[in-house]
């Protein structure tokens, strides 16, 4: 959420320009001698058999099979990492859609990756409840922590759901916090050996505050 | 003493599973229900006086009498896709009890005639969402759901999918973006057919009106907002989390009574009401009563019932810039209001904050945000009008004193707030190279 574009923004910040606009390629004319966009052919395209099981059994659950767009390219991003060219012919192959469509669902939704990206994510979450407890301060910790590691995907992200334990990280899906800025090294740590992350600071774990929480009813 | 219905014994071990559910009661409100004409149920619903819990506060008991009855499918959907920053009672509602909102989706289909339900939960609650298909196995299995054919449908991300119809177009598999209304989703929603959408907690507090009794459920609360409320509040307080409260409280009672208030030394500059997108209100609010009438009479709106406080180390400044940023990333960009209208509030917020505007700016600031409100399908460039434009109606003297500060060279805003990415509108432009 909070990522820089490549495309838009160079790292000092300014906005970049391709000639009088910020939308990278509009001068260049379409590729006419292209052809229009095909739902690829499923007996030439090579799907793994997992995924297609998988992908079949979502389209099972919906009256319209278009439905299982967004859980066939979930399965496609936990299979190759992220949502790649490859990953979504496959899935457009299954689901008897054209690439381009499944495309434009991922595009829409912050979760689904349609660049490269590191297997292990870390959305720190950056809205309002969370800043005022020092969520920037956090993610920067997080991002100073990881430095360069191809193998982490740290992401600001908008409101995760859980600002009764902010500041607080979704650690490869593990909702986390609310987490000490000492406590950082460590989590990172517990990610790169693949443990469970800061096990007494994860949500799971965490009663309610209401007083009423603990009471069994009719006692 | 206050009532407690739906966070009462939450923390029972294994609640999550069908024995323990049952043997605290559970599953029976459903056969009751299913005994009942349907015309029945949906009087008593009416007469619980039960309004929406996700945020328009609509109530439930004439939101399924809308649905027409006929042989087409019908659907039920409920809105799991808790997105409103601040807000988290639905998620502790599932996670620790999902088979309650099992059972009132069976109850809710039952009053909307669908045979088919689904629940729409963000994917960002991938825990959450693991116990509720745990727990739809487990209740289909036992032969709870009858002939209901219920499904969780995960979401990817995207805060417009909490809106009734860009959920229902994300269900289908499109983008989530809304549609324009009339027609309601009580007659074409969910693939064309007739759907009824219900938040979370409506849902789940259900079979308490039938086990209680509409009449004895509407005795508690005050006049047009019955019933409990759970209550996020985070943000500058002591002690944040979930509370359940009997509506028409004090706002002080629960800030201060249940979260304890800021840390000592330290007072409530503002406050959400109901998540970030209500109007702001200051502390000389805070002896209103906490329903949705008072709240609406006080300008701003209970909204999903998610309080964030803000105390006097904060710069409103920054506060707003962080609001608005989010809505800026959130718009799908259907409307042109609000794709360009949060675009350029978030250009102007970040020029206040680096002292480049003048107190004239906020005037057109303020007139962008009324310029918004109203003029698009849906409610979420809106969402972002209201709170700004009250936070520049009621801290006028704050972001003059801060334009004024940084003209003479003082100290700017402590937190320095970066706006978050690239408009979601303009997501995929740069990236169609694989499309």
């Amino acid at each position: 959420v909070s990522e820089p574009n490549a495309a838009f923004d160079s790292p000092d910040g300014a906005v970049r320009r391709y000639g009088d606009s910020r939308v990278p390629g509009w001068d260049q004319a379409s590729d006419l001698w292209d052809d229009p966009a095909q739902v690829p052919d499923l007996a030439t395209t090579p799907v793994p058999d997992e995924l297609r099981a998988e992908i079949e059994a979502h389209i099972a659950k919906y009256p319209d099979p278009r439905s299982a767009a967004i859980p066939a390219l979930a399965a496609v991003q936990r299979r190759y990492g992220w949502c790649t060219p490859e990953g979504v012919q496959q899935a457009a192959a299954v689901m008897r859609l054209t690439p381009a469509y499944l495309m434009a669902v991922a595009t829409f939704s912050d979760m689904l990756e349609t660049r490269p990206v590191g297997r292990n994510t870390v959305y720190v979450c950056t809205n309002i409840s969370c800043s005022l407890l020092g969520a920037d301060a956090l993610l920067e910790r997080v991002r100073g922590e990881v430095g360069e590691d191809p193998e982490f995907n740290v992401r600001g992200f908008e409101c995760l759901g859980a600002c009764d334990i902010a500041p607080m990280a979704s650690v490869n899906g593990t909702y986390v916090g609310p987490i000490a800025l000492d406590e950082v090294p460590a989590l990172i740590d517990q990610v790169r050996a693949g443990e469970e992350p800061l096990p007494a600071k994860q949500l799971r774990r965490r009663p309610s505050v209401d007083e009423a929480a603990t009471k069994v009813p009719g006692a | 003493m206050s009532v407690k219905l739906l966070l009462e014994g939450i923390d029972e071990p294994d609640l999550r599973t069908i024995e323990v559910y049952r043997r605290r009661g559970g599953y029976r409100q459903a056969p009751t229900a299913l005994a009942m004409p349907r015309e029945a149920l949906i009087e008593e619903l009416k007469a619980s006086g039960l309004r929406g819990r996700g945020g328009a506060g609509f109530s439930m008991g004439r939101k399924a009498s809308f649905l027409p009855q006929g042989d087409m499918d019908k659907y039920l959907v409920c809105n799991a896709d808790e997105s409103e920053p601040g807000t988290f009672k639905d998620r502790e509602l599932m996670f620790k009890n999902p088979h309650g909102l099992i059972e009132g989706m069976i109850i809710g289909a039952y009053a909307a005639g669908a045979n088919r339900a689904f629940i729409f939960i963000r994917g960002e609650y991938a825990e959450v969402a693991d116990v509720l298909d745990e727990a739809v196995a487990e209740a289909r299995d036992a032969g709870e759901l009858g002939g209901l054919e219920l499904h969780v449908h995960r979401g990817a991300g995207a805060y417009i999918c909490g809106e009734e119809t860009g959920l229902l177009d994300a269900l289908e598999g499109k983008r989530g973006n809304p549609r324009l209304k009339p027609p309601f989703p009580a007659n074409q929603g969910l693939y064309q057919g007739p759907t009824l959408i219900n938040n979370v907690e409506t849902l789940m507090t259900v079979p308490y009106i039938l086990r209680m009794g509409a009449a004895e459920y509407a005795k508690i609360g005050v006049e047009n907002s019955t019933g409990t409320k759970v209550i996020s509040i985070s943000g500058n307080v002591q002690r944040p989390g979930n509370y359940e409260i009997e509506l028409g409280i004090s706002s002080r009672e629960i800030v201060y009574g249940l979260a304890g208030g800021p840390a000592p030394g330290r007072s409530v500059k503002l406050w959400f009401p109901g998540g970030s997108s209500a109007p702001v209100l200051t502390a000389d609010d805070l002896d209103v009563p906490y329903d949705f009438d008072s709240l609406a009479k006080a300008g701003s709106m209970l909204g999903s019932g998610a309080i964030i406080v803000v105390d006097d180390s904060n710069s409103v400044v920054d506060v707003c810039l962080k609001l608005a940023s989010f809505y800026r990333h959130e718009s799908c960009g259907k409307c042109t209001p609000c794709r360009e209208g949060t675009n350029w509030t978030v250009k102007m917020l970040e020029r206040i904050r680096d002292g480049l505007a003048t107190p004239m700016d906020l005037d057109i600031m303020a007139s962008v945000q009324t310029r918004i409100i109203g003029n698009c399908l849906c409610v979420l460039g809106d969402a972002m009008a209201m709170p700004v434009g009250s936070m520049i109606a009621k801290f006028r003297d704050e972001f003059e004193q801060h334009l004024e500060e940084i003209a003479l060279g003082g100290p700017a805003s402590g937190l320095h707030v970066e706006a978050s990415g690239i408009p979601r509108a303009l997501a995929g432009t740069a990236s169609g190279d694989h499309a």
